[in-house]
């Protein structure tokens, strides 16, 4: 159909890809070194009580000058760190959006985050580039104990809780990724659900970049006391640009004995931005994980959303879709270790690739042997638009409990002649069936978050799909 | 409002049409019956416009119009019309938005979810379908019965011009039939058309076609009335065989 050459960048870059010119108040030079990591920690006041943080940073530097470039996964040969701004500081923080620079509000505005925070949202945080720019949590949720701030914040106002749980799930020394976060990280979220408080509404946090050139490098911590509940939801964008970005976090979640947690993300970074990323979940007693990913932007992803069950009965859920299109890969998947009895897995992934796009499904499945009793199912499915398209799985089990009760299923599909022609033979164009098969075979996904979430991912898909119809 | 001409059909080189004429004018019903494998299918995809099949010689016409080479959904926006034998499973999408998005399609309209709902009340109801069975995934799960009678409401929600029903009779139980059956009365007037194929004489109890034709290997051998029907399950189609050999 040659009446929709319409092109997706173009339409990114119209509704996401904008950037707006404003000048900094911190910002590091380019490049990474012990100086860096000094000038952070100068800026965000490490160096007078919490210097085991700045001291933290530069191990997890040295760590990661000297940890190999993973060799697995997807292409990581182009990327330069010497030619990355590791840290850009605009304003302080606000709790109100007035206050903030009228063009960070303009962005937020246009992004629609104040208005999800009016109706959906218990708690909002929004970062541009480096820093939290503005950060509100209801203050009902505030008087039950319910800690939601950056990490900056986290570590001056309840550094207990904070140091008993840092780096514990993710060590600084995990990953190469994981390392460069350690040492420069910044922004992000710090939450502390209390004891037996269900928090109903979601709280968000919305990550935006900026500026070009630009590494961020956000890092959040979530502990859900014993029975508490909560549903964290984060967001993202980026500014379109020629040279790369790189956007490299860290998520520690600690699940005490009957809490609950849902992670959901909608990642829709644009195509000049490396998105590697480091989540981990520690489940005891009892406790539910449930990751809820979706990666539609970035040009590679690495990230598999992990759950260690410690306790008996804990539970994990993590639902993984991608879609690749043109020049990008999708490296993503999922890691569930068993370590206790009687724990459950679930892990449902779906990908789509188009237009030479990749996708690659990388999960972990391990049963220790002390484990019993232990249930887990794995299903993949693939959908491939085009002869150019490409998707991977890699499946590694280690069950070492002859006991557990393992399913797995996967399936690698195109989009079929029969179920195109039944929707064609109803009136829907070639483009329309497309849109609706995709649209249907994400629906696990999208029938998982918040109705506005729903809407704004199908919305995304759609633009990806735009030009599907050759 | 529909005339077939000397069609020929191949799949994968294969003919199975061979030479269909038939002619279908406005208000009429026409039964198409013949035995398994003789075309009748293939006929109906034909007439949808299903890419897989090669027209190699003929001509569709659709209100005076040459549909022959059109795409299937500038066929149904045409206002045609086809009932599957085996109606496809689209996971995902449930009934209810495929429908709006099929009406809205068809009738170059962008009505909303709300006004869609009042739209489809009466047809749930002429049809006896719950809520529940259209906020379900197209078909996914759908007993044999359930396909039909979706499909059935679908073609009462969208209304069109010629309806083609391949084996809409086939796996209903008996109070089925009659819902279904009466559900199609509801939607046929002198304005629209219906080509039905069925295999049994029972569905002609309810849906009074003017014309019987028999398919045997890709030709319609012969046409008569609803007596026809009553000779064929008398005596099967050999007698039929032999008699136009
Ligand atoms: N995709 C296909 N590939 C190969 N042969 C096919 C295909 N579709 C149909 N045919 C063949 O074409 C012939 C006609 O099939 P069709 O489905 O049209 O018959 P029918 O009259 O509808 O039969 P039934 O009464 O069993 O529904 C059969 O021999 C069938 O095997
Ligand atoms: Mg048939």
């Amino acid at each position: 159909m040659n009446n929709c050459t319409v092109n997706i960048n173009n339409n990114y870059e119209e509704k996401y890809g904008w950037n707006v010119k404003i000048d900094s108040i911190n910002e590091t030079n380019i490049g990474l070194s012990e100086n860096t990591i000094n000038e952070i920690s100068k800026i965000k006041n490490e160096n007078k009580e919490n210097k085991w943080i700045n001291e933290f940073r530069l191990k997890s530097l040295k760590h990661f000058q000297e940890r190999k470039m993973p060799t697995w996964g997807g292409n990581l040969s182009n990327i330069n760190f010497n030619n990355i701004i590791y840290y850009k500081k605009f304003v302080d923080k606000k709790d109100n959006w007035n206050k903030l620079p009228i063009k960070i509000k303009e962005t937020f505005d246009k992004l629609g985050i104040p208005e999800a925070e009016k109706n959906i949202l218990a708690g909002t945080s929004a970062q541009f580039d480096s820093e939290i720019v503005y950060h509100k949590i209801r203050e009902d949720l505030k008087k039950q104990g319910v800690i939601f701030v950056d990490p900056d914040e986290g570590l001056q106002k309840y550094p207990h809780i904070f140091k008993k749980y840092f780096g514990t799930v993710v060590p600084y020394s995990d990953n190469k990724f994981a390392a460069l976060n350690s040492a420069v990280f910044s922004g992000g979220s710090f939450i502390y659900i209390p004891k037996n408080v269900e928090v109903k509404m979601p709280l968000q946090a919305y990550f935006r970049i900026n500026s070009e050139n630009i590494g961020q490098f956000e890092r959040t911590l979530i502990i859900a006391d014993e029975g508490s509940k909560v549903h964290y939801i984060e967001g993202c964008t980026a500014s379109v640009y020629s040279k790369d970005s790189l956007h490299s976090a860290i998520v520690e979640i600690i699940a005490l004995p009957n809490s609950h947690v849902r992670y959901t993300t909608l990642q829709n970074w644009s195509k000049n931005v490396y998105n590697l990323v480091t989540k981990r979940a520690v489940a005891y007693e009892n406790a539910i994980v449930e990751w809820v990913d979706a990666n539609i932007g970035s040009s590679l992803t690495m990230k598999y959303p992990s759950v260690i069950m410690k306790g008996e009965g804990a539970k994990a859920d993590i639902l993984s879709v991608a879609f690749a299109g043109k020049n990008q890969h999708q490296d993503t998947g999922a890691k569930v270790i068993h370590l206790a009895s009687n724990t459950t897995s679930k892990i449902t992934a779906k990908s789509v690739s188009k237009d030479g796009g990749k996708t690659t499904y990388r999960g972990k499945l391990y049963v220790p042997k002390k484990s019993d009793n232990v249930k887990s199912s794995v299903r993949c499915d693939a959908l491939l638009l085009d002869e150019i398209s490409k998707t991977d799985t890699y499946p590694y089990n280690n069950i070492e409990n002859n006991n557990a009760v393992i399913t797995h299923e996967a399936t690698v599909g195109k989009i079929g002649e029969e179920e195109l022609f039944y929707l064609r033979s109803r009136g829907l164009t070639e483009e329309m069936a497309l849109n609706m098969i995709v649209t249907g075979f994400f629906d696990v996904f999208a029938k998982e978050i918040p109705l506005e979430y729903a809407i704004e991912f199908n919305r995304l898909i759609q633009l990806e799909m735009i030009g599907a119809v050759g | 409002m529909l005339e077939i001409k000397n069609l020929y059909v191949s799949i994968n080189d294969k003919p199975i049409l061979k030479g269909v004429n038939l002619k279908i004018e406005k208000g009429e019903i026409h039964a198409l019956m013949g035995p398994n494998g003789s075309g009748k299918s293939t006929l109906s995809f034909v007439l949808m416009g299903h890419p897989k099949y090669k027209i190699t010689k003929g001509e569709i016409f659709f209100e005076g119009k040459n549909i022959t080479e059109i795409n299937p959904d500038e066929r149904a926006r045409l206002g045609m019309f086809l009932c599957f034998q085996y109606p496809t499973e689209i996971q995902g999408v449930s009934l209810f938005n495929f429908l709006k998005t099929s009406y809205n399609s068809i009738n170059n309209e962008k009505i909303s979810s709300m006004e869609f709902r009042e739209i489809m009340k009466d047809k749930m109801k002429l049809l006896g379908v719950e809520q529940k069975f259209i906020e379900r995934y197209l078909n996914e799960g759908f007993s044999g019965g359930e396909k039909k009678r979706g499909e059935i409401l679908q073609m009462a929600v969208l209304n069109p011009k010629i309806s083609i029903l391949d084996e809409t009779d086939s796996g209903l139980d008996i109070d089925s039939l009659k819902i279904v059956s009466n559900g199609i009365n509801k939607v046929s007037n002198s304005e629209n058309s219906i080509l039905l194929i069925t295999h049994y004489k029972r569905i002609l109890k309810y849906i009074k076609p003017k014309f019987v034709h028999v398919m045997i290997d890709g030709k319609i051998v012969l046409s008569g009335d609803e007596k026809l029907a009553d000779e064929l399950e008398e005596n099967g189609y050999n007698f039929l065989k032999e008699k136009v050999k």
